[in-house]
């Protein structure tokens, strides 16, 4: 809510009030703009011929910003109260920025042009700037550009000290920058560290910024995060029924996103969040943070910035670049669902259903085979499923492709009918996001009552997880794992343990394979298990212990009796008859 | 007069050629929903109802709409020619595609009146020969027609059309009638002395030829009288008896059908105990041995009782064949539904219908030995082996109450030993329990609809997250504030609660401190045995804590030690309630063992922001005022902001302190939701569930349980309701979160359950720091959706609760604790 700008006097140039003329606002005055969701106010707290010092106040108003934006938005979300709007330096102060210093920003002062076309000392200081990626962040982005960053971490709060450092710090940035640079870079980066969603007021924002960072965005060298943050921000699918029962269980809802699978970006790097993982984690892991869902929406605004930042995100190191030979090596992801499709291939399936599809990546490559007929794809997010409606590109796929399809909403702790009549059933990176006692409802709903001939189960080796040095203690406490939503993961053993007693109660064989480089200590990143119905056998549980007899004779007795019920035909006769 | 005697729920094909007067005789004797006419179809497809280009559509809807009809168990009239072969066969499949008998009933008149009625007709512009054809169809038909699968084909000609009546006939499964009471009887396999001593444990008079109860009950025997026990005839003697005398009635069973085969002369495989029969039943007379054959044989495959709330059949049966005929329905009935696999016995591989079972009757069988009856989804099997040494099982009817005798000795050997207990289904709940927009009937607010998009988010939450489902046996409601207040400084008064239940005729009302924490439910079983027997649930635990959205409280090992301590604190109350278990309304705190995450990346985070910035905000336009510069009002109101920053801050670190393990975690119980045969929540007053809570006495820093603090207040009284504003004034003022006001007992219709009075301070966390600026515009909030949806979540809580007690099946209990998670996804103004 809070920006000042400052600058001295120097030997060369004028006094230190001239900032007025740049800004073309009065240093004596103090001047009111009004926003949609609140008033911004430019003073001057000190102006004296050798130093004077600008602020730009923001009060914002959550509770008129929330009424004011009646029907248009959701009024769902506690947020919208309790927000930090009132008080950080939000992509709203960038916002109001933006308009009250307009002309300022094209670099236009008549009356002192050749202080408006020169570099000149500026001190900037914002005490509370959302920065995620923290202080580190805020100097990748700012010293690039000629700035001296101090940038200091603000405590979560004093009195629990355990909760650690805010997302905030107070930033002080100090150079000798023309005035209309500063004010763009601020213009375009404070979004970019504030990277909260839901502030964004219009569609348009998004163009302005572009046009902002023309001049120095493009040889910027963390142009690639700032696309894909400012890109990422424009997740756009609301979930207002999802989010309320978040809030209502007292969790944050981010915490509940479905755990959709990586996504990769057209020129084969890793996209989303991938390349802001490394930051935190030394090497990349094969599960990178959900990638937002909508990142690489091919909307407008993003092409035009994808031109802007020439180049776009490459440089992210790719899924898998934990290697240590530092070789350009095929992601995990792929490498999971290439063996899979290779051993849904070798059983010969014809008919397969997905369960736990995601945003559809295996559905995709088994859509590009032809020798699968018959492909379903099923998850129990909505979301999920819109997402991988779209990137299948549903709505124009053409009619014959489209026969094959079909994706829905299923649950796999609920039997269901539109599990079964498959060939083969896979659960790719499933298992190890249900929690354990509900694994045994799972085996029943899959092995049980849809019983595909076969079933393919991929989940991650835990043993491998040594050999990703982000996991390495970093979570504290207990075992690392490589998701947030992961319930358990699995050891070779374990994973054999689990695959054989199931496999045992429900009448299946069941074999392992590695997939991905398989470790001489520890084993594959992934462990696979291809489990096939035993083609004489009958599951120990689903046989009825106790049933009785006249089993060979029933088929006889039936046909013998093959007689409607009461059904004897009679012309217009009234005899009686009895039941059977 | 000709009677035409139709079956009841049915298909009737009319056949006769155009102009034969079937719409008319249609018209005369049945609704006119009841008869589909193929003109009617044609019409509909084609606005022309003699465009015979559209007869294939027409009979395809035709066909769609009597099958419709035919599966909701509706007699149907087709009212097209069908003079051809194909036409009435298609016909006679879709009847016995539902499982239902078809007549026809022909109507032979002669050509030329028939052409004599078309010529009159505008519409029927085609020529004789049309109806010469038709004709000549019918004739050729005529004769074969008793072989198109009709269970009659009545013949009417000349005046026997007009003067024709229709009466219906019952199916010969539909005892509806019959209310009972019942005792319904497993399989008895030749145990008479075992059936003589269980009827007398039933109250039966009992002598050699029959029995009879003397306050008029009625036996329904399940079938398998017969085979591999001593003496079959007796036990033939005596229900053959009964039944005559109407005190008794019997299904037939697998058994029964294979011996009257035998005594029939009919090639079958002497096993199984049949051997046994066929030697007892020939030292007998041979009238005796006609009778015994010509009742079994006469044994028909199931009933349906009570109204249609009770079925037996020996093997049990679907839903769908409730009621139905056909031989798929007298097969299952008799042998039960089967995988078609078989086992490394050679024996069938039963499909477990019972668990997919959703009908709302009871359907009681034998068939398959088990050690111990069980209730799966409102079915039981009573077959509890006696001729294997096991007992005699009666289930008596309405009381669900079993009763059972053991048997004298082993007399045969099963092939096997009855096994271990049928495993319990992990998975009984199906995706059709839950899915889709729905319509969950409930005893205490009617019928109340569930919305598609709802149910997708709820599917969500409670797959990916929520405990078992065995457990999950309720959703707390969600509690609307009361109206307004218009008291200076003040957005909720607890004067607006006492006056709106006072409006609504309550008299006496408790207020109960709101503690701040997460809301919590506790099921806790009295032991593991308790927990498997009672819940299914197999995996050794004995209780579970879970949040409003249904997610265990702890992840780790905590959870077992919770539950655990709760168990040993709770223990008085399996004497008191005399049951093993109970579901508890609590409140789990602090309020950051659940809702750390959210503290911090939320509150926390805003109060951080707010004191960083704040300061330095006032300072600048100290400065600037310093300077002569006129910041207006700004800097005061920048100065009062910092002041409620400050009073944020503290409104939510007072509801955190630190845990570790268990340390620092308390449960406040306030309502004892259900236990054993009871759902409390419904049928106890608020006083009498505090009372038996408060006899706990959790020990301060000893015991996880904290007291729930109240004050009753009699509504008609000033002072007790100064007094309970006073109370609330202070605890909230104290930094409590306020209190929640409920009428002391159950009520009924619109008036709400409860409603909460939040504190003051509370609510910065609700409305933002800063709300007290702002209370002219937040006073504008309107509370009709939130009050109605509480409504609706409290008559879906009670409901499962209900159902819990009655001893419901799971699906039933899941139906409304998933709709409450549902409902809960409707985008209300969260703050209310």
């Amino acid at each position: 809510m809070l920006l000042t700008i400052s600058t001295v006097s120097s030997v060369t140039s004028g006094p230190a009030t001239d900032l007025g003329f740049l800004l073309h606002k009065h240093p004596e005055r103090v001047q009111e703009f009004g926003q949609s969701f609140g008033t911004a106010r430019v003073f001057y707290p000190e102006a004296t011929e050798r130093r004077c010092t600008a602020a730009l106040l923001l009060e914002v108003d959550p509770v008129r910003l929330v009424r004011s934006r009646g029907k248009t938005s959701p009024d769902f979300s506690l947020g919208q109260y309790v927000n930090d709007r009132p008080y950080a330096a939000s992509s709203l102060l960038a916002v109001a920025l933006g308009d009250v210093f307009r002309t300022a920003r094209t670099g236009r002062c008549n009356a002192r042009p050749e202080l408006a076309a020169h570099p000149m000392p500026l001190e900037i200081c914002l005490p509370a700037l959302p920065c995620r990626g923290g202080a580190a962040l805020a100097r990748r982005l700012f010293e690039p550009l000629g700035w001296e960053v101090e940038a200091t971490a603000i405590p979560l709060d004093e009195g629990f000290p355990e909760w650690g450092e805010s997302r905030y710090v107070r930033l002080s940035l100090r150079g000798e920058v023309r005035l209309a640079d500063a004010l763009n870079h601020l213009y375009v980066l404070l979004p970019v560290l504030d990277d909260a969603k839901h502030y964004w007021l219009a569609g348009d924002e998004v163009d302005k910024l572009v046009r902002a960072g023309g001049g120095w965005l493009a040889v910027h060298p963390e142009k690639g995060l700032i696309t894909r943050r400012y890109l990422g921000r424009r997740r756009a699918l609301e979930r207002t029924a999802f989010a309320r029962l978040a809030e209502l269980g007292d969790d944050v809802e981010e915490a509940l996103e479905p755990p959709l699978d990586e996504e990769l970006t057209p020129d084969g790097g890793a996209g989303g969040e991938a390349g802001e993982l490394a930051e935190s984690a030394p090497a990349s892991g094969p599960e990178p943070e959900p990638a937002p869902a909508s990142a690489h929406e091919p909307v407008s605004a993003s092409a035009t910035f994808a031109a802007v930042a020439a180049g776009g995100a490459a440089g992210a190191p790719a899924d898998g670049a934990a290697s240590e030979s530092g070789d350009v090596r095929v992601p995990l992801n792929v490498l999971r669902r290439e063996a899979v499709v290779a051993a849904l291939e070798e059983l010969g399936a014809r008919t397969v259903i997905d369960l736990g599809c995601g945003s559809g990546q295996l559905v995709s490559a088994l859509l590009a085979r032809p020798v699968f007929a018959r492909i379903a794809g099923t998850d129990v997010s909505t979301q999920a499923l819109a997402i991988a409606a779209r990137k299948l590109k549903l709505d124009r796929m053409p009619d014959a492709k489209r026969a094959r399809l079909e994706l829905f909403q299923g649950a796999l702790t609920y039997a269901d009918p539109r599990f079964a009549g498959y060939d083969a059933a896979v659960l790719m990176e499933v298992i190890e996001h249900v929690d354990p006692p509900r694994l045994p409802a799972l085996e029943r709903v899959v092995f049980g009552t849809a019983k595909s001939a076969h079933v393919v189960v991929t989940t991650p080796n835990a043993e491998y997880n040594m050999r990703y040095d982000f996991l390495d203690g970093a979570h504290g406490g207990g075992r690392a794992m490589r998701h947030p939503d992961h319930r358990f993961e699995w050891t070779r053993a374990e994973f054999a343990s689990w695959a054989s007693a199931v496999a045992g109660r429900y009448g299946y064989h069941v074999e392992f394979r590695p997939v991905g480089e398989d470790d001489p200590e520890v084993g594959p990143p992934t462990q696979m298990a291809v489990f096939s119905v035993k083609a004489d056998a009958t599951a120990d549980s689903v046989k009825d212990a106790t049933a009785t007899e006249n089993a060979t004779e029933n088929a006889t007795e039936n046909a013998a009796r093959d007689v409607t019920e009461g059904a004897t035909a009679v012309v217009t006769g009234e005899r009686s008859e009895g039941d059977g | 007069m000709v009677e035409v005697k139709v079956p009841e729920t049915g298909l009737v094909v009319l056949v006769g050629v155009s102009g034969s007067g079937k719409s008319t005789f249609a018209a005369r004797h049945f609704a006119p929903t009841q008869v589909i006419s193929s003109d009617f179809c044609r019409g509909l497809v084609s606005d022309d109802e003699n465009d015979q280009s559209a007869t294939p559509d027409a009979f395809d809807v035709l066909h769609y709409i009597v099958g419709t009809r035919l599966r909701r168990g509706l007699l149907t009239v087709v009212d097209a020619t069908n003079v051809q072969w194909d036409a009435r066969k298609k016909l006679v499949e879709l009847a016995k595609s539902h499982d239902v008998l078809a007549d026809a009933v022909v109507l032979d008149v002669a050509e030329k009146v028939a052409v004599a009625r078309n010529a009159v007709r505008p519409d029927r512009d085609f020529g004789p020969r049309v109806i010469t054809r038709q004709s000549k169809d019918l004739r050729r038909s005529l004769s074969r027609m008793s072989r198109d699968g009709f269970r009659r084909v009545h013949v009417l000609r000349g005046d026997e059309i007009d003067e024709a009546v229709v009466t219906y006939e019952k199916s010969w499964t539909d005892k509806t009638e019959l209310t009972g009471p019942f005792d319904i009887i497993g399989d008895v396999h030749g145990c008479r002395s075992e059936l003589e001593t269980l009827l007398r444990s039933l109250g039966w008079e009992v002598t050699a030829a029959g029995a009879v109860h003397p306050e008029g009950r009625i036996a329904v025997f399940v079938g398998d009288l017969v085979d591999r026990g001593p003496d079959t005839p007796g036990v033939l003697r005596l229900v053959m008896g009964m039944v005559a005398a109407g005190t008794a009635l019997c299904v037939s069973g697998n058994h029964e059908q294979k011996l009257v085969r035998a005594l029939g002369g009919r090639k079958v495989r002497v096993a199984h105990g049949l051997k046994e029969s066929l030697e007892q039943l020939a030292a007998e007379p041979e009238e005796f041995q006609r009778e015994a054959r010509a009742f079994m044989d006469g044994l028909i495959s199931h009933y349906r009782l009570d109204g249609g709330r009770l079925v037996v059949a020996h093997a049990g049966l679907k839903e769908a064949y409730h009621g139905r005929a056909s031989g798929r329905v007298r097969a299952f009935a008799l042998y039960g539904d089967t995988t078609g696999e078989t086992d490394e016995y050679g024996l069938p591989v039963r499909y477990p219908w019972a668990e997919e079972y959703r009908g709302r009757a009871m359907v009681v069988y034998g068939h398959t030995p088990v050690p111990e009856p069980e209730w799966i989804n409102n079915t039981i099997c009573l077959d509890t082996g006696a001729v294997f040494g096991g007992s005699l099982t009666a289930l008596r009817y309405p009381e669900r109450e079993l009763v059972s005798v053991p048997a004298e000795r082993v007399w045969y050997e099963s092939v096997r030993p009855i096994g271990a207990p049928v495993g319990r289904d992990p998975a009984a709940l199906r995706i059709g329990d839950v899915s889709g927009t729905r319509y969950v009937d409930t005893r205490f607010g009617g019928r109340i609809k569930i919305r598609e998009e709802n149910a997708a988010a709820a599917l969500e939450i409670m797959s990916r997250f929520a405990v078992d489902p065995h457990w999950l046996v309720y959703l707390p409601p969600t509690m609307a504030p009361p109206e307004t207040s218009t008291l200076d400084g003040f957005l909720e008064h607890p004067a607006e609660a006492f006056d709106e239940f006072a409006r609504a005729g309550v008299t006496r009302v408790v207020c109960e401190e709101k503690h701040m924490g997460s809301r919590a439910i506790a099921v806790l079983a009295r032991t593991p045995e308790v927990a498997a027997k009672r819940f299914g649930v197999t995996d050794g635990s004995a209780g579970a804590v879970y949040t409003r959205t249904g997610r265990p409280f702890f992840g780790d090992h905590r959870m077992g030690e919770l539950i655990d301590r709760l168990r040993a604190e709770v223990r008085p109350l399996w004497d008191e309630l005399v049951s093993d278990w109970v579901v508890l309304d609590c409140e789990l705190l602090p309020w950051s063992a659940k809702a750390e995450a959210l503290i911090r990346g939320q509150y926390a985070s805003v109060g951080a922001a707010a004191r960083a910035a704040l300061p330095d905000a006032v300072a600048v336009l100290s400065s600037a005022a310093a300077r002569g510069l006129d910041v207006g009002d700004l800097l005061e109101r920048t100065r009062r902001r910092q002041d409620n920053a400050a009073r944020f801050r503290d409104a939510y670190a007072r509801y955190c302190w630190p845990v570790s393990g268990l340390d620092g975690v308390r449960l406040a119980p306030f309502q004892i939701l259900a236990c054993e045969g009871r759902a409390t929540a419904v049928n106890e007053p608020h006083s009498w569930h505090l009372d038996l809570l408060s006899r706990l006495k959790p020990e301060p820093g000893v015991s996880l349980l904290a007291p729930t603090r109240h004050v009753f207040v009699s509504l008609d009284s000033e002072e007790e309701r100064a007094k309970a504003i006073r109370w609330w004034s202070e605890l909230t003022e104290a930094g409590g979160e306020g209190m929640v006001v409920k009428p002391v007992d159950h009520t009924t219709g619109r008036v709400q359950p409860g409603v909460k009075v939040r504190g003051r301070e509370y609510l910065r966390i609700i409305y933002g720091p800063d709300y007290t600026e702002s209370l002219d515009v937040l006073r504008r909030r309107f509370l009709g959706r939130k009050r109605s949806l509480a409504l609706r979540e409290h008559a879906l809580g009670l409901e499962a609760l209900t159902r819990l007690a009655e001893g419901e099946p799971l699906w039933r209990v899941h139906e409304p604790v998933f709709a409450v998670l549902a409902l809960e996804s409707e985008p209300v103004d969260p703050r209310l």
